[in-house]
């Protein structure tokens, strides 16, 4: 019933919201594969990414004014810069903060105060270097970016949700293609399900994690970028949400399994954004995390199921 | 004969507890040497040893005149030891075919002379090429963990118990297979608890009881050996 009026206005930006959530719940999922730990300072990787776009787009744009094809230009650019700085502090964080108990053998609690512990690190450090303000990236549009682009069922998608959906449909795609076709895939997914085997196999077992925190991080960042390009804006704590929803859609997705994170962070998004038609606008985060309490408790597995390793 | 790979006065431990308390074993090129033992005498904690999954507190490990002992797993494979591991470990979320490219990695793709050799060596794996390595019986994983060992082209291949809990039949059939690996000029090191079976297709043998070497001898020696057959063949004492 309350679907019926305008229930397209509310899906497509809970679709794009979905996106976001999906790439950042992949770096939760893939480290998850790879160590059966949760990395907790992860929603830290995705602000990385968030102020990497912002001091780069801002940097360049302060010079020229974007026009046309230069607006894609830009928004690569802002997005290989968020990946890029998610992807060196995913790496740093893996050395720092995880590698060094692994090879004392910790036990899982030391890894999950070690991840808490480097996460509020990471925050405040970027709250005193960057500031305790939120700051807007610089936009790379021509046009304002909430103004239609094309319609869906009478509904207007803007031009920034078309922006998200396409950065993150083409990062989805290649994460599939390097999972299942490369090398390093196949390390991931010989590390999720049998680490001792792999390394008789010859898979450098320490190096495949880092590399599986590095694409982790290469997509949380895009996906703080793109976060931080909208009204949300850039700042040091914008992390802390989005981080904990794409953490829920992981284990509603089940985690561990790289499908179920794109499934989970997409329906989540959905079912957030129509709750806000359905209930109140100011219930979006207590549905989110009911929806988390209730997968747990009905089925931990999440929908797809624990399937570590499986290929995408 | 030359010595391939070399074992000396090795010890490990699991924390306190002595696993090995200084192992000598020889292993020349082109043999098969069988490593038996009970439970718990320490005959997987050998093999992971050799492979680098264990490292030695004491003593040292030679392959090729090198010394190995200190080098991780992944290292050790690219030297030319494969190991098919305890409990055979199949990937099981991967199929078959996926299962032996990964035996491959070290090259980083699969040869298809390595993978034609395999699929000659176990014709049921070309049939099952497609299906996941989980949903195999027991003799096809089996089959699948020393095809994997394989595609790394060892130069000597450590086999883990390949005959626990198969039908006796399939057991032959194991073990025909890894005398066939062996004449094609694969060194084996063969841990059984099977004595009979592994010292009928070995040239020599090893007898570890709780950690140390008890007897070595030629393998037709030890299979009329009055102390291993009331050890190890249930019959009663001489």
């Amino acid at each position: 019933m309350c679907l019926t009026h305008n229930f397209w206005g509310f899906f497509v930006p809970g679709l794009a919201n979905g996106f976001l959530y999906a790439l950042i719940a992949l770096g939760y999922t893939l480290v998850y594969g790879v160590l059966q730990l949760i990395n907790f300072a992860h929603s830290e990787v995705f602000m990385s990414g968030g102020f990497a776009g912002l001091f780069t787009l801002n940097w360049l744009i302060g010079k020229h004014h974007p026009a046309g094809m230069s607006s894609v230009g830009y928004v690569v650019i802002g997005c290989v810069a968020g990946a890029v700085g998610g992807g060196v502090v995913a790496y740093l964080l893996e050395r720092v903060a995880y590698r060094p108990l692994r090879r004392r053998h910790a036990p899982k609690l030391a890894f999950l105060i070690s991840a808490i512990g480097a996460s509020y690190f990471l925050l405040n450090l970027a709250g005193k270097e960057f500031g305790r303000d939120s700051r807007p990236i610089a936009q790379p549009f021509t046009q304002t970016q909430t103004d239609p682009l094309f319609k869906i069922f009478g509904t207007g998608v803007s031009l920034y949700y078309a922006v998200i959906a396409v950065v993150a449909i083409i990062m989805l795609v290649m994460l599939d293609r390097l999972v299942n076709k490369t090398r390093l895939g196949q390390g991931i997914r010989a590390v999720a399900q049998d680490a001792d085997t792999a390394g008789l196999m010859g898979v450098d077992i320490n190096r495949v994690i880092a590399q599986t925190f590095i694409v982790g991080g290469l997509l949380g960042g895009a996906a703080g970028f793109l976060y931080g390009l909208g009204p949300a804006n850039v700042s040091y704590t914008m992390g802390f949400t989005p981080g904990l929803k794409a953490f829920t859609a992981a284990v509603l997705g089940g985690i561990g399994n790289i499908r179920g994170a794109m499934l989970g962070g997409l329906l989540l998004g959905i079912i957030e954004n129509l709750s806000v038609a359905c209930i109140s606008p100011s219930w979006v985060d207590v549905v989110s995390f009911f929806i988390l309490v209730l997968v747990l408790l009905v089925r931990p597995t999440g929908i797809l199921g624990e399937r570590l390793g499986r290929s995408a | 004969m030359s010595v391939l790979l070399q074992l000396s006065d090795v010890q490990v431990r699991y924390g306190a507890i002595a696993a090995l308390k200084g192992v000598t074993v020889e292993i020349g090129a082109g043999e098969i040497v069988a490593l038996l033992g009970a439970n718990g005498a320490g005959k997987t904690t050998t093999l992971r040893t050799i492979s680098g999954q264990l490292h030695p507190h004491e003593g040292r490990i030679f392959f090729e005149g090198r010394r190995i002992d200190g080098l991780p797993a992944h290292e050790v494979v690219g030297l030319g030891i494969g190991h098919s591991p305890e409990g055979r470990r199949i990937f099981p979320r991967m199929s078959v075919l996926e299962n032996l490219q990964m035996g491959a990695y070290r090259f980083g793709r699969a040869r298809k002379d390595d993978l034609d050799r395999v699929f000659a060596l176990f014709p049921r794996l070309l049939e099952r090429r497609t299906q996941d390595g989980g949903t195999l019986s027991g003799g096809e994983q089996q089959m699948l963990a020393i095809g994997r060992a394989l595609m790394s082209r060892p130069t000597v291949l450590l086999l883990d118990e390949p005959s626990m809990g198969l039908a006796p039949l399939l057991v032959q059939q194991i073990f025909d297979i890894i005398r066939e690996i062996n004449e094609q000029g694969t060194t084996v090191l063969l841990v059984e608890q099977n004595a009979v079976q592994a010292l009928s297709i070995a040239h020599r043998g090893y007898v570890l009881e709780t950690g140390s070497i008890v007897m070595s001898d030629a393998a037709s020696s030890l299979l009329v050996d009055p102390r291993v057959r009331a050890a190890y063949l249930g019959e009663g004492a001489a």
